[in-house]
């Protein structure tokens, strides 16, 4: 049984424009707003002049305030408000400056988005896309950090989706408006920047389908949301000491598409996960288990996992550095898989430095 | 600079023996923000900072009223509060600094500043959160028959979390010693307090709890430290919280050294006026200026001994990255 591969649809005939990612989320939003009446967004700040990061630009605009509106700080509330209004027929983007922030949706989204449909017998639905930011650098600190995804991963009825560059973006959160479910849609600050061939009209990243963005032999590498940039830029390090990295962008974790990682693992014998989250129970936990449990008996495979520190995030530049997974100490681990025999290798800082500032325009 | 004995005057809203006090927090608070603005572009505060320039005299006036043994409860927004209540100043910058010697040894930033010294609690960088935390602290005075009380500051945004309402319930219900202080300065970032409440009268919302509640419509810093030193003598023998609503206004920007008005969404003018009410000038005026040049004399000498120890101070070993996940 072969999963279907995402071919990326950055046609030529499309005139390959190149978008950057926060550029890409508003497109889709404003796509869908025009596409449907019931699409509506809210949360705090969406329709102030900074426009979340910019991920809002524009839709104040063209759509006026009952469509976009901002709310008060009452995240708990607001979620139940959203799930409310989905259940009624409308179609709510509820839209939060940082993950941490879903902490106090937690209740609403677990206890009533995830179960309704369920519980309710199939009476109802909640369509319902909560939009949320993971922050990084220049000492965010321990609460404006959190890549939490796999605590949505963990509930049924919940859709996670995580996408690493422009063009999913654009066409996961149209994928997201248009599902029926509840949907977390992850998004990461330092992906605003990067750009990518995105198609001008609208089109799907749909659930549960995997993206293989680089070809390789020797290991595979699995990213999540920012990571994956992390690690097309390890396998330019790997390149060096002649490994050959197969890169792999899950884009949705719930549905998890694990048939094409297990097609590359079969072939590689070696995965590595990189998570933009914690090991304990994290995506990567949940990725290594199906991909051992379909491989088991056919030979041995090696996996390692690699992700936030152990501890809350620190702000202080050095801790910082050392809290997350970055080029070198993804390829590093990258090597000891693909290379078990060999002497360990990290690749000398110099390059390492270079490798952040490669730039990655999808198709990859 | 850390609290004194509340001292009772005959008129309690004129200068007395303690108008070089109030005006020393005051005016070293104010000091303090200006250099950390006047440092941020060099980037050795690699951490958001939220000014509270224009607002100090509420910090100060609550916690000139306060003793050492009350706990003051801040917000991301904290550097007033901390300061006033007698947060360590070297600590303060180092921490901002990013520094081992920082109050939070480098791993809180900012927006999580502490003394459990001075009896300033941790602040979060999620609004509302410490509401509950500092009703609870205030719950185990109680229980410990301590006779402290616990200041709570929030900024009005926080008063729409859900914690808000259910912390003031309870600490009524329970008469807990908590003074919370609303620091009202009518915008969450940049979103304008009528797009997010349904009606200003926060205060009798805040007394249908049977908490007595009064709002500072110009939060005059000898005002608000003469009511709650009024307060305290019940409040210490079991009479439970009290609420106060500050009105006041952000000088600069939400978030960093600059200021926001090109942006179009508040007026300069209302800057003005407001800067005609500056806490600091208003304090300073109490003062002959030999005493003030004094008092401004020495608190330049602490802030240059502060920023030199934070940028002498060295960074936390990677290794500390592991320490104090578990107690
Ligand atoms: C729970 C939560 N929601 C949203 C935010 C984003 N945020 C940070 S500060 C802020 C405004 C808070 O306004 P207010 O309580 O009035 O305090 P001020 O900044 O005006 O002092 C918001 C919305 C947050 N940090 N935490
Ligand atoms: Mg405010």
């Amino acid at each position: 049984m072969s999963s279907p591969k995402l071919a990326w649809p950055g046609r030529p005939e499309d005139g390959r424009r190149v978008l950057r990612y926060v550029d890409a989320l508003s497109e889709s939003v404003a796509l869908e707003m025009e596409r449907d009446r019931s699409v509506f967004l809210f949360g705090l700040d969406v329709d102030d002049h900074k426009a979340i990061q910019g991920s809002t630009r524009g839709l104040l605009e063209k759509f006026g305030p009952d469509r976009v509106f901002t709310t008060p700080l009452s995240e708990d509330a607001m979620t139940g408000v959203a799930i409310g209004a989905a259940m009624a027929g409308m179609r709510p983007i509820h839209v939060h400056i940082r993950m941490d922030f879903l902490m106090l949706c937690m209740n609403q989204l677990v206890n009533i988005a995830a179960k309704a449909r369920y519980m309710y017998g199939g009476q109802v639905k909640v369509p319902l896309v909560v939009r949320t930011i993971i922050g990084k650098s220049w000492g965010q600190g321990a609460q404006h950090s959190q890549g939490l995804h796999s605590m949505f991963m963990h509930v049924p009825g919940l859709k996670v989706c995580a996408p690493s560059n422009a063009h999913d973006a654009k066409g996961a959160l149209a994928a997201a408006i248009r599902d029926d479910n509840p949907v977390v849609f992850v998004e990461h600050r330092l992906l605003y920047a990067t750009e990518a061939f995105v198609a001008e009209g609208a089109y799907l990243v749909p659930p549960g389908r995997s993206r293989v963005c680089r070809w390789g032999r020797d290991v595979t590498v699995v990213g999540i949301s920012n990571m994956v940039v992390e690690a097309l830029r390890a396998a330019e390090l790997l390149k060096e000491v002649g490994v050959s990295a197969e890169v792999i962008d899950p884009i949705w974790l719930a549905p998890l598409d694990s048939e094409t990682i297990v097609e590359s693992v079969r072939r590689t014998r070696k995965l590595l996960i990189v998570d933009n989250g914690w090991n304990m129970c994290g995506a990567g936990a949940e990725i290594a288990a199906r991909v051992a449990e379909a491989c088991a008996g056919e030979g041995p495979v090696s996996i390692r996992r690699i992700g936030f520190a152990p501890t809350p995030c620190p702000p202080s530049p050095i801790l910082e550095n050392a809290f997350y997974p970055n080029p070198a100490t993804i390829a590093a681990e990258a090597f000891a898989l693909a290379r078990p025999d060999a002497a360990p290798w990290a690749p000398d800082p110099s390059s390492a430095k270079l490798a952040y500032q490669m730039q990655f325009k999808g198709p990859f | 600079m850390a609290a004194s004995k509340a001292s009772k005057s005959k008129r309690p809203n004129r200068p007395g023996a303690d108008a070089g006090r109030i005006y020393a927090s005051l005016r070293r608070i104010r000091r303090v923000e200006e250099e950390i603005a006047r440092i941020y572009p060099t980037d050795k505060i690699k951490s958001p900072v939220h000014l509270s320039i224009g607002q100090e005299g509420i910090a100060v006036g609550v916690c000139d009223a306060l003793e050492p043994r009350d706990a003051v409860s801040g917000t991301y927004r904290g550097h007033a509060t901390y300061l006033a209540k007698g947060g360590s100043l070297p600590g303060m910058m180092a921490e901002l600094f990013g520094k081992d010697t920082g109050c939070a040894r480098g791993k809180g930033g900012s927006m999580h500043l502490i003394d459990m010294k001075a009896n300033v609690l941790g602040t979060s960088a999620v609004v509302g959160t410490t509401v509950p935390v500092a009703v609870g602290f205030a719950m185990a005075q109680k229980m410990r028959k301590t006779g402290a009380v616990v200041a709570c500051f929030m900024g009005d945004g926080a008063t729409e979390e859900g914690c808000f309402p259910e912390s003031l319930n309870f600490a009524a219900l329970h008469k807990l010693p908590v003074i919370f202080v609303c620091e009202n300065n009518g915008f969450a970032i940049h979103e304008p307090i009528a797009k997010r409440q349904a009606t200003d009268k926060l205060c009798q919302r805040v007394a249908t709890y049977g908490i007595p509640a009064k709002r500072f419509v110009d939060s005059d810093t000898r005002a608000i430290r003469t009511h709650i030193a009024g307060a305290l003598p019940k409040m210490r023998k079991g009479g439970g919280p009290i609420f106060i609503e500050c009105m006041t206004w952000r000088w600069r920007e939400h978030v960093g050294p600059g200021d926001d008005y090109d942006a179009g969404f508040r007026s300069r003018s209302t800057l003005v006026r407001w800067q005609k009410k500056d806490p600091v000038e208003i304090a300073a005026k109490a003062l002959a200026k030999a005493a003030r040049a004094e008092i401004d004399a020495a608190i330049e000498a602490e802030i240059a001994a502060a920023i030199k120890f934070a940028e002498e101070s060295p960074f936390p070993p990677v290794e500390e990255l592991f320490t104090d996940v578990f107690a």
